[in-house]
């Protein structure tokens, strides 16, 4: 009885320390080899449906690149995928992510509104959630949360960048400025950046329009902007509206001086090279020449027969990015991965000159943009390489901090 | 000032010729069969991918021609395999049907052709400017116009000149006598669904180099589209083509006063006023079958 008593003595606290140690170990311990779930949402219908597509694209070859590499500190990547349709669907989905497919952290997004759906989702399970495409100033300010962090550029620093290179032309202090503006949260968001910017160095709106997002046609827009004579036009249009401008624009025969604080090169690229004019600020491009940049350009070009857009730089680096943090900060669980991409050793490759960072008290991914300028029609030779892209901005001599400063979006508590 | 705001209600005027193709198909597959076709769009952004896909071998022109012809064949073929089966019963069910059958559609130009918006351009013959006195225009609206009051002019004609006419005319109003007369409406109805959705791909072809062409352009035309019939009446052509009228010149007007953030609203406003004084729209008919 007793050597009984005594091994099943031995058996509970054997059991017992074991279930203690398993408790008690790091999550990567037990984790070691069990696969890394990642979840991508991201609108792949609707106006913002060809951005979600190279989204998609590049996150599909960034698991494939990551995998091929051993994987995200040696787990190999799983992916789950899902059109967000709307900022209702994309929190339902976000959910349903977390809570049924188990996925570790959340990739994507292009709309601002359903990155705050989602960021909401991601905070609640404290896990944490990417946004590769929302603009919106707020979402880094007022809505910022702890486990949201943010690849894409955010509206004012495109609108610092774009607003430097308009003053190094001499087309600010003094000029007439006809602002046409998307009347939904981003459009209006991106105003009040550009607003700010032309009343700190003494432009003039001569002439502003909000456009319903589902307008299509431009024309009683155009006759206005002809009569108004403005030295710039600048749009704060969305999706396939900035194409449709464009081609309406030439169509009309219009040539005041075309830009606008957020763009995608889809949009230059539907618009093709006769109607595509102005200058535009760019979070990476894939004329950017560096080698980095140039083997992504080749990879991708070879998976999907064309090159990267825009988007998918957003969608590939945040994937490599992700792995990043894994496999330094040893597991996948949220606070361990906030806790890695805030600290100064996070530096990031992003095929730009400067390594880049998340800034701590908002979460904003800190590097460097570009301006791209139309090429004139006739010196296009195929249907990609229709503008040419500038050096990063902000400058090799300035800090990799000039454009982020003085945003607009109200502040961040984190 | 004033050159301004009149050169804003002509383009007013001008702009409602844009939706006046697809409405009047619209309206016209619904009167003869009573059917809502909501997949009206799709064909429209079909007829946008056929043209780019023709015009390297027809040229622009070619494809103008030649597109309408494919789209009001895929017509027909849809009318004969699907919209027959839901002549006789609640329109409820067509409109399922056409509403599934533009998404299907829509998902189907995504397949084949991506999602990104595709590339098409006008021809340099039609490109520049018209100058008369202070309204400058674009050469290319002029033509597009031009070529939409032909279509409309010989659907008219077709309409209320010809036999043909006579009988699609009777058979809207009673097909049942239609019927009892020993005419068969069934390949009158086939070709009157050709002829609606052939002026949706011909609409396609004209709005592809000002327009931008993606997947969702059709869902994108529809509902715009959709209003105009109601507020001109369904089933009436006068009516389609002053709504057609109307709707552009309230939003040329409320752009060129300044409250254009309300031009998409007005529209809405429009079509709530006259259903509100005129249930059957502007110049609704009174049509049996659907009282």
């Amino acid at each position: 009885m007793t050597t009984t008593n005594t091994t099943r003595r031995g058996f509970l606290r054997t059991g017992a320390a074991g279930l203690a140690l398993g408790v008690a170990s790091p999550a990567y311990l037990r984790a070691q080899g069990a696969p890394l779930k990642i979840g991508h949402l991201t609108p792949t219908t609707g106006f913002l449906g060809p951005l979600g597509e190279y989204a998609q694209m590049g996150i599909k070859l960034a698991v494939e690149h990551i995998n091929a590499n051993g994987g995200a500190g040696g787990r190999q990547v799983e992916l789950v995928m899902e059109d967000s349709v709307n900022p209702q669907t994309a929190s339902t989905k976000a959910e349903r992510m977390f809570e049924r497919d188990g996925v570790d952290m959340i990739i994507g997004e292009i709309s601002s509104a359903s990155c705050l759906t989602i960021s909401q989702v991601a905070a609640r399970y404290k896990k944490c959630f990417v946004n590769t495409g929302g603009n919106s100033d707020s979402l880094r300010g007022q809505d910022c949360n702890r486990y949201m962090f943010h690849v894409e550029t955010q509206n004012s620093m495109y609108v610092n960048a774009e607003g430097a290179f308009f003053k190094s032309q001499d087309l600010v202090e003094g000029k007439n400025w006809y602002t046409m503006t998307a009347d939904y949260a981003f459009g209006h968001d991106l105003l009040s950046a550009a607003k700010a910017f032309l009343d700190a160095n003494g432009g003039v709106i001569a002439g502003e329009d909000l456009v319903p997002t589902d307008a299509t046609d431009f024309s009683s827009y155009l006759l206005k902007i002809r009569q108004a004579e403005p030295d710039v036009v600048a749009l704060n249009l969305a999706g396939t509206q900035i194409t449709n401008f464009f081609k309406q624009y030439g169509e009309f025969g219009l040539d005041f001086t075309l830009g606008g604080f957020g763009f995608d090169t889809v949009s230059a690229w539907a618009a093709g090279a006769q109607n595509f004019r102005g200058t535009w600020p760019n979070v990476w491009n894939h004329l950017v020449p560096n080698d980095a940049s140039q083997a992504f350009v080749k990879a991708f070009t070879d998976a999907y027969g064309k090159p990267p857009e825009n988007q998918a730089w957003g969608d590939y680096n945040a994937g490599l990015i992700m792995a990043q943090a894994v496999a330094a900060a040893g597991d996948a669980s949220g606070d361990a991965l906030v806790g890695y991409l805030e600290s100064s050793e996070a530096q990031f490759d992003l095929m730009k000159n400067r390594k880049g960072y998340f800034r701590p008290s908002d979460h904003q991914l800190i590097q460097e943009i570009y301006a791209i300028t139309a090429l004139p029609a006739d010196e296009v030779k195929n249907e990609y390489d229709i503008f040419t892209t500038s050096e990063p901005l902000p400058g090799a001599d300035e800090p990799l901090e000039t454009l982020a400063q003085s945003v607009t979006g109200g502040t961040c508590s984190l | 000032m004033l050159g301004l705001f009149i050169a804003q209600v002509l383009n007013g005027l001008l702009d409602g010729t844009y939706y006046l193709l697809i409405a009047l198909g619209l309206s016209l597959i619904f009167s003869l069969g009573g059917i809502i076709n909501l997949a009206h769009g799709a064909f429209f952004a079909i007829g946008a991918y056929l043209a780019i896909l023709i015009t390297p071998h027809v040229g622009y022109f070619g494809a103008l021609i030649l597109v309408p012809l494919i789209v009001a064949g895929l017509g027909m073929l849809t009318e004969r395999s699907l919209f027959t089966r839901f002549y006789r019963i609640d329109p409820l069910y067509s409109l399922l049907l056409t509403f599934g059958l533009a998404m299907v559609i829509e998902q189907g130009l995504r397949w084949i052709f991506g999602a990104s918006p595709q590339n098409y351009n006008m021809p340099d013959i039609l490109r520049g400017q018209v100058f008369m006195g202070d309204f400058i225009y674009s050469r290319y609206r002029l033509f597009l116009i031009a070529v939409a009051v032909v279509a409309v002019a010989g659907l008219w004609v077709l309409l209320n000149r010809t036999s043909f006419g006579r009988i699609v005319r009777a058979g809207v109003q009673n097909p049942e006598i239609v019927g009892s007369l020993g005419i068969s409406l069934r390949p009158y109805l086939s070709v009157v669904a050709g002829i609606a959705i052939g002026l949706a791909g011909l609409a396609g072809v004209l709005l592809s180099p000002i327009y931008t062409i993606h997947p969702a352009m059709g869902a994108e035309i529809i509902t715009l589209a959709f209003v105009v019939v109601v507020i001109g009446g369904l089933g009436s052509f006068w009516g389609v083509i002053i709504a057609a009228i109307l709707v552009g010149l309230t939003k040329g007007i409320l752009v060129a006063v300044g409250l254009s953030s309300w031009s998409t609203a007005a529209i809405y406003l429009l079509m709530f006023v006259v259903l509100l004084l005129r249930p059957r729209g502007l110049l609704g008919e009174r049509i049996l079958r659907f009282e």
